[in-house]
């Protein structure tokens, strides 16, 4: 079904909606008017879904990709300053890169309503960086964090998370997981609200600028509205007691995803057991906790990654019910999502059931060798020649590939990694090919060193990292790979092409005027698929450089359908 | 694990670029224009370009969690018979039926490791499972329409005629009318091409 007709569908109806997209549709219902994002999986069809929105012409609202995660807050931010209720959308690691504008945010606080949707990737399907927990968030930021279930809670928590916005004018952020924000199921659709805000700065030196010794007080501030939004949270319907029995001796506190794995294990293993379910991460409804667990001999926090749940409610627990038994962690893993069955071990073992899983055919007990089969670049892919090239002028100048370290980034690079290319040493984050090239450098200026990094990536987090090459002076080899698109998470527009994600043109800021204008000396633009040997000749030549080399490798990502 | 009846749980296991997702779109919206509560597991990303996928639909009344069970699949609907093997942790001698395309698709990765071939999977497997079946769902479309990606709506119509998902063929062709992104006769043309030539 085409999206507009999916998520403009009239109030009342059902659709069968992706949690990402039910976040739009809440937003929506709430009057959204300003949207920012950087793409990012599981998080990228919120910000595609406004796109195609606003393509087709529909919606009141601005949208755009911006930059980076911190500068798509940063407008999110000017918006809400100009009285615009506004949404930013992001990944996991995405918030890292934003948090520098967060945390004094939640010290302003807000104009216009603002929620800030983060996708977290417990297992990493999708995130090669490191395992993040956005809860972590919370006492940092001292920011309000909500964390729906399913597609449904995603639409009205959105909803919610505005209202709370609103009332306490202070920045929400709506917490999803890869299996919230990928799942699809049945949506009941509320009315769409007209935007109805009126646009405009007005000048409130209290309230946005956070300098010494107003910024002390408004930490003041911050802290006050928080113990309110607590009382809202003892009070709200979102945090509730499920099947509560007053005689229960056993309880299971969870939220988000692992409730459903807790409701279907509750199913599979035919027991009755309340569960309270938090729709607040933060602030925590302390008192509706207290409650709960004051009659409890037992209780079991469902919860995946660190167990943040688990050490509030150890403390609450101190006062409340000294005797409890407080199960968590010791019975469900720290690391990597949750599954039903695992959910299901753990909720046996505490009520003392014997579990039987039958013995299926796990990959562990599988006598036949099953290939890995990694993901690879698509036939056609620019990259291919990149690689093989790089590997050709190695051999051509003599070196082996252990004489040379190959520095690399997030994008469709990172396949470099796997084989046949075999061709990455190190990998952390956005830019880090070339921030981290420069420190590798300077320990050993021999060392040999090849850095990959996308357009999109360079753009995000490249470009203060070669200013700081180039101000420093190291020589490692950039190879900027402009493939013309943000390519892995699905072919959005970036600041290299005349596009936005809007119906209008966007403006075009060329690379290579950018390196150049950071002071790199030797620059090449070439298209290794047309012109081999000649990529080749200027790899072997740039390598032996005594100040930073980039080579900018154009050619269109083979997806873009334009 | 308690056996439930009223659920029907499907994985669609295959390698990204395959259409796994559009074929899980189509199952769940099916299965709500039937009447049934639906949930559907998706990932999305660079793991999936070319990469092993598993999409989870799950059909009927007290479906919570977005993930099947171990154990608890109804069908298995393999794409490529090497992926059949993945999804076995969701396979049971009880209930579960496999469902495999034969078509194998080389990844570099693979490297110089031999495959196993249709006959060792299918043994590998059948322990574990309550049917195999296999066809080459992937060069009968080839063949016939000149287009391998039609394999996935070829495979699902053969599956729902005879009668392996609980859902009406009507409801079927109507999901695919709204979730193919592009060449909806060629997808008609698959849909009935399998309810009269399915023979596995």
């Amino acid at each position: 079904m085409n999206i507009e007709k999916l998520l403009y569908k009239p109030a009342g109806e059902k659709a069968i909606l992706l949690g990402d997209f039910a976040v739009i549709r809440g937003a929506l219902e709430a009057g959204v008017q300003f949207v920012s994002t950087y793409p990012g999986t599981p998080a990228s069809e919120i910000g595609d879904g406004f796109s195609l929105l606003k393509k087709a012409g529909k919606g009141s609202f601005y949208f755009e990709y911006s930059t980076n995660e911190k500068v798509a807050l940063e407008a999110g931010i000017g918006a809400s300053f100009s009285n615009l209720k506004t949404l930013v959308a992001m990944k996991s690691f995405g918030l890292n890169v934003a948090s520098d504008a967060l945390l004094p945010f939640g010290y302003t606080g807000i104009r216009g309503p603002t929620v800030i949707v983060v996708a977290d990737d417990p297992s990493c399907h999708s995130s090669g960086q490191e395992e993040e927990n956005t809860r972590g968030f919370a006492s940092l930021a001292h920011i309000p964090i909500l964390e729906p279930s399913d597609p449904q809670e995603c639409k009205d928590f959105t909803k919610i998370a505005f209202e709370l916005s609103e009332k306490f004018e202070i920045p929400v952020i709506l917490r999803l997981t890869t299996r919230v924000a990928h799942q699809s199921s049945i949506v009941k659709l509320g009315k769409i609200e007209k935007a109805n805000r009126k646009a405009g700065f007005k000048k409130d030196y209290q309230r946005f600028v956070t300098m010494p010794p107003r910024v002390l007080e408004m930490h003041d501030e911050l802290l006050d509205k928080l113990a309110k939004i607590k009382r809202e949270s003892e009070q709200s319907a979102i945090n509730f007691i499920n099947d509560w029995s007053a005689v229960a001796k056993i309880g299971i506190i969870t939220s988000g995803v692992s409730y459903l794995h807790t409701k279907e294990a509750l199913q599979s293993l035919n027991l009755r057991i309340p569960v309270l379910k938090l729709g607040f991460f933060h602030p925590l409804p302390e008192k509706k906790i207290e409650r709960f667990i004051k009659l409890l001999n037992k209780v079991l926090m469902v919860e995946e990654l660190e167990p943040y749940l688990e050490k509030e409610i150890k403390i609450l627990a101190k006062d409340a019910n000294p005797k409890l038994k407080i199960f968590g962690k010791n019975l469900l893993p720290e690391t990597r999502e949750l599954t039903p069955e695992i959910v299901m071990s753990a909720i046996a073992q505490l009520a003392g059931r014997k579990l039987k899983i039958e013995n299926s055919l796990k990959i562990g007990n599988c006598k036949l060798k099953i290939p890995q089969r990694s993901p690879n670049l698509c036939p056609g892919c620019p990259y291919w020649p990149v690689f093989n090239g790089v590997k050709q002028a190695l051999q051509e100048a003599g070196l082996k590939r252990e004489d040379v370290v190959f520095g690399g980034g997030i994008g469709c690079y990172m396949l470099a990694s796997f084989i046949p290319h075999n061709l990455q040493d190190y990998l952390l984050c956005m830019g880090s090919s070339i921030g981290i090239a420069h420190g590798i450098k300077k320990a050993n200026k021999k060392q040999k060193l090849i850095s990959f990094v996308g357009d999109s990536s360079f753009f995000h987090a490249g470009i203060p990292a070669l200013i700081n090459i180039v101000h420093n002076q190291s020589n490692p080899l950039i190879i900027l790979m402009d493939n013309q698109i943000t390519a892995m998470t699905g072919q959005q527009p970036y600041p290299g092409i005349a596009e936005s994600g809007r119906k209008e043109k966007g403006q075009k800021v060329k690379l290579e005027e950018i390196v150049k204008a950071c002071g790199v000396k030797h620059l090449k633009i070439i298209e290794p698929a047309k012109d081999y040997k000649g990529f080749i000749k200027v790899v072997k030549d740039f390598l032996k450089k005594e100040t930073v080399a980039v080579i900018i490798a154009r050619r269109p990502c083979v997806r873009i359908k334009r | 694990m308690k056996k439930n009846n009223r659920q029907f749980n499907i994985v669609l296991s295959g390698v990204g670029g395959q259409g796994l997702i559009t074929l899980g779109n189509i199952i769940a919206e099916a299965g709500f224009l039937g009447g049934n509560e639906v949930k559907m597991s998706e990932l999305h990303g660079l793991s999936q370009r070319g990469g092993s996928v598993a999409v989870q639909v799950r059909l009927g009344k007290g479906v919570f969690s977005p993930l099947i069970p171990q154990g608890e699949a109804d069908l298995i609907l393999a794409m490529e018979r090497n992926e059949a093997l993945k999804s076995g942790h969701f396979s049971s001698k009880k209930k579960t039926i496999f469902l495999i395309n034969d078509f194998e698709i080389y990844s570099p990765s693979f490297g110089n490791q031999k495959l196993p071939g249709l006959g060792k999977i299918i043994s590998e497997i059948k322990p574990f499972a309550k049917k195999v079946h296999s066809i080459k769902a992937s060069d009968i479309v080839q063949e016939r329409l000149g287009l391998g990606i039609l394999a996935g709506v070829f495979m699902l119509s053969g599956a729902v005629h005879k009668g392996l998902i609980p859902i009406s063929p009507a409801n079927v062709l109507k999901a695919i009318k709204n979730n193919v992104p592009r060449g909806l006769e060629l997808n008609e043309k698959a849909f009935f091409l399998a309810k009269d030539n399915f023979k596995t």
